[in-house]
């Protein structure tokens, strides 16, 4: 399908450059599976700044991206290392305002969910059975409203669009239509909200082959930029290509407990590393990139 | 559980709390499973006496059977062992939401006397002491779940008057009930002590079973208000060899798989 909106495949560090400026909204989606760490990765490398980001989890990927100092702001529903406890960058930046203060705006996983789904619909709010009873409602964006069929009184929170969303996926084929399946969480509706989307995946393909439950397609025409980057998911995993290095999940602990172990780590494998190729090299983990 | 042999070798204080919380699962419910002590129980019933429990982990894997227990809410085995997979706003919208749930199984980082959880601050909010991972899908779980199971161990830091911060609600900060169309609520909290259910007139968790070897006034000292305990306080069934061997069995092999 030849369009004039076709999405052109393009280099991960051109789509960050052009298409990532200083000050944006950017959700980076992933639910633990298929978490776009390479496009994290590749931020910190060209040194963004003042960035919202937005995402449900916000694991060891805005862990590294909070403690470089990228983000002013987060919105999110849950921040912890998955499995292992806490996000100590995170923290730190909570907590203690280290490299600075980080603005908080927080929402539950169905509060998130309800709000990305209400941006891609072009809908201004979404209406949820939420927040009740609970603290949150008190310092999160949130109104109650009454059905007006039933008097029922439900929580509203406001649509959620992205300036920027980018997630990773399986296979996109030639024309720059995208392919994921397994755990999709909620990147359709973060894509198909965001004014601008950035999708780096696995491989290249003739066809689409999805070989899992849950296939899900994006359209080239409703992205930006489409970008290879085999295992650029890591140490999040891709189903089908690769599992999840739960033992780098466990080993991040004690990297980003102290803070000059974090900076000497980032210098040497992020910012010291060319691309993901020479990224997964450093880290020992090179053997993994097909 | 009378026709069971008592097991007759040693047992932790955690496996006794996580054998007696998968106890509370029956076979054929329908179960949202949180990460950690309630993914653990919820997997020893699915592997022991409820077969049949449908587990739904809120990364949107629907019916789950895992081999090994999950790291993170979205493992592969989660995923590759599911009927199905769905998306996570439709997790929480057609199974959450519309209450096709039967037992939400919650833990939190603090727990206060009527049922409400924390796993938000410990501190002020704007100024934290400890800034907690959040609310993730609990207070959805809290109140559109037919009733709540939590886990978690007993001490006078977890256990608190008053939680700093209501990330899920039980019975509301002055113990007034259930918000108003919202399920049940925490119908058993299981600890390493013992097990608290709320007072019916005044939704006060009451100790109503203690494990075995372990003393109401262990549990009094341990929980930071002034505890209630049952007149006829209980002593939990110790687990059973089949218990021990299934949960221990589980957590070989999930650590043989997460070493890697």
């Amino acid at each position: 399908m030849e369009s004039s909106k076709q999405v052109k495949l393009t280099t991960l560090r051109d789509a960050i450059a052009t298409l990532v400026p200083d000050g944006a909204t950017v959700a980076m989606e992933g639910f633990t599976h298929l978490i776009p760490f390479a496009a994290g990765h590749e931020i910190i490398r060209q040194g963004k700044r003042d960035l919202i980001l937005v995402r449900m989890t916000p694991d060891v990927i805005y862990d590294q991206m909070i403690g470089v100092g990228c983000a002013r702001k987060l919105v999110f529903s849950w921040g912890g290392n998955p499995g292992v406890g806490s996000l100590h960058r995170f923290r730190d930046a909570v907590e203690h305002g280290h490299p600075h203060p980080l603005e908080l705006e927080e929402h539950s996983h169905a509060g998130m969910a309800a709000r990305y789904t209400a941006g891609a619909s072009g809908l201004p709010f979404a209406i949820l059975r939420a927040y009740i009873g609970t603290d949150l409602a008190k310092h999160t964006e949130m109104a109650t409203i009454r059905c007006p069929f039933t008097g029922e009184e439900l929580a509203a929170v406001p649509a959620l669009s992205p300036d920027v969303t980018i997630i990773h996926a399986q296979q996109a084929d030639r024309s720059g239509n995208v392919g994921m399946w397994g755990i999709t969480g909620v990147q359709k509706e973060a894509a198909l909200a965001a004014r601008t989307t950035i999708v780096t995946v696995e491989e290249v393909v003739d066809e689409l082959s999805p070989r899992g439950p849950n296939h899900v397609v994006l359209p080239s025409w409703t992205l930006a930029a489409v970008a290879p980057v085999p295992g650029g998911a890591h140490p999040s995993y891709a189903m089908g290509y690769s599992t999840r290095d739960n033992a780098f999940y466990t080993g991040w602990d004690e990297i980003s407990r102290d803070r000059d172990v974090f900076d000497g780590w980032v210098e040497e494998h992020i910012l010291g590393t060319e691309d993901h190729v020479s990224y997964m090299e450093s880290i020992g983990r090179g053997e993994g990139i097909g | 559980m009378a026709e069971l042999q008592p097991a007759p070798s040693s047992y932790s204080s955690d496996e006794m709390m996580t054998v007696t919380a998968a106890r509370f699962l029956s076979d054929g419910q329908v179960c949202f499973v949180g990460i950690g002590l309630p993914s653990e129980a919820a997997n020893l019933a699915r592997l022991s006496h409820a077969p049949n429990v449908v587990l739904i982990y809120e990364s949107g894997t629907i019916g789950t059977r895992p081999d090994v227990l999950p790291l993170s809410i979205g493992d592969g085995e989660l995923a590759e062992k599911a009927e199905f997979v769905v998306g996570v706003p439709e997790v929480f919208a057609y199974w959450l939401q519309a209450g096709r749930i039967d037992v939400g199984f919650l833990s939190a980082a603090q727990i206060d006397r009527f049922g409400n959880l924390n796993s938000t601050v410990v501190g002020e909010y704007e100024a934290p002491k400890v800034r907690l991972p959040g609310a993730g899908g609990a207070p959805e779980i809290a109140t559109s779940a037919g009733e709540v199971i939590v886990m978690l161990r007993h001490s006078v830091r977890a256990f608190v008057p008053s939680v700093d911060f209501v990330t899920s609600v039980g019975f509301g900060r002055g113990g007034e009930g259930r918000p108003e169309g919202a399920g049940r609520g925490p119908t058993v909290v299981i600890t390493d002590l013992g097990v608290l259910r709320p007072d019916e007139s005044s939704n006060e968790l009451t100790l109503v079973a203690t494990h075995p070897g372990v003393s109401g006034e262990e549990v009094r000292v341990k929980t930071g208000w002034d505890l209630e305990v049952a007149p006829d306080l209980a002593v939990t069934d110790p687990p059973t060899d089949q218990e021990l061997e299934i949960l221990r069995d589980l957590k070989t092999r999930t650590e043989a798989a997460h070493s890697g």
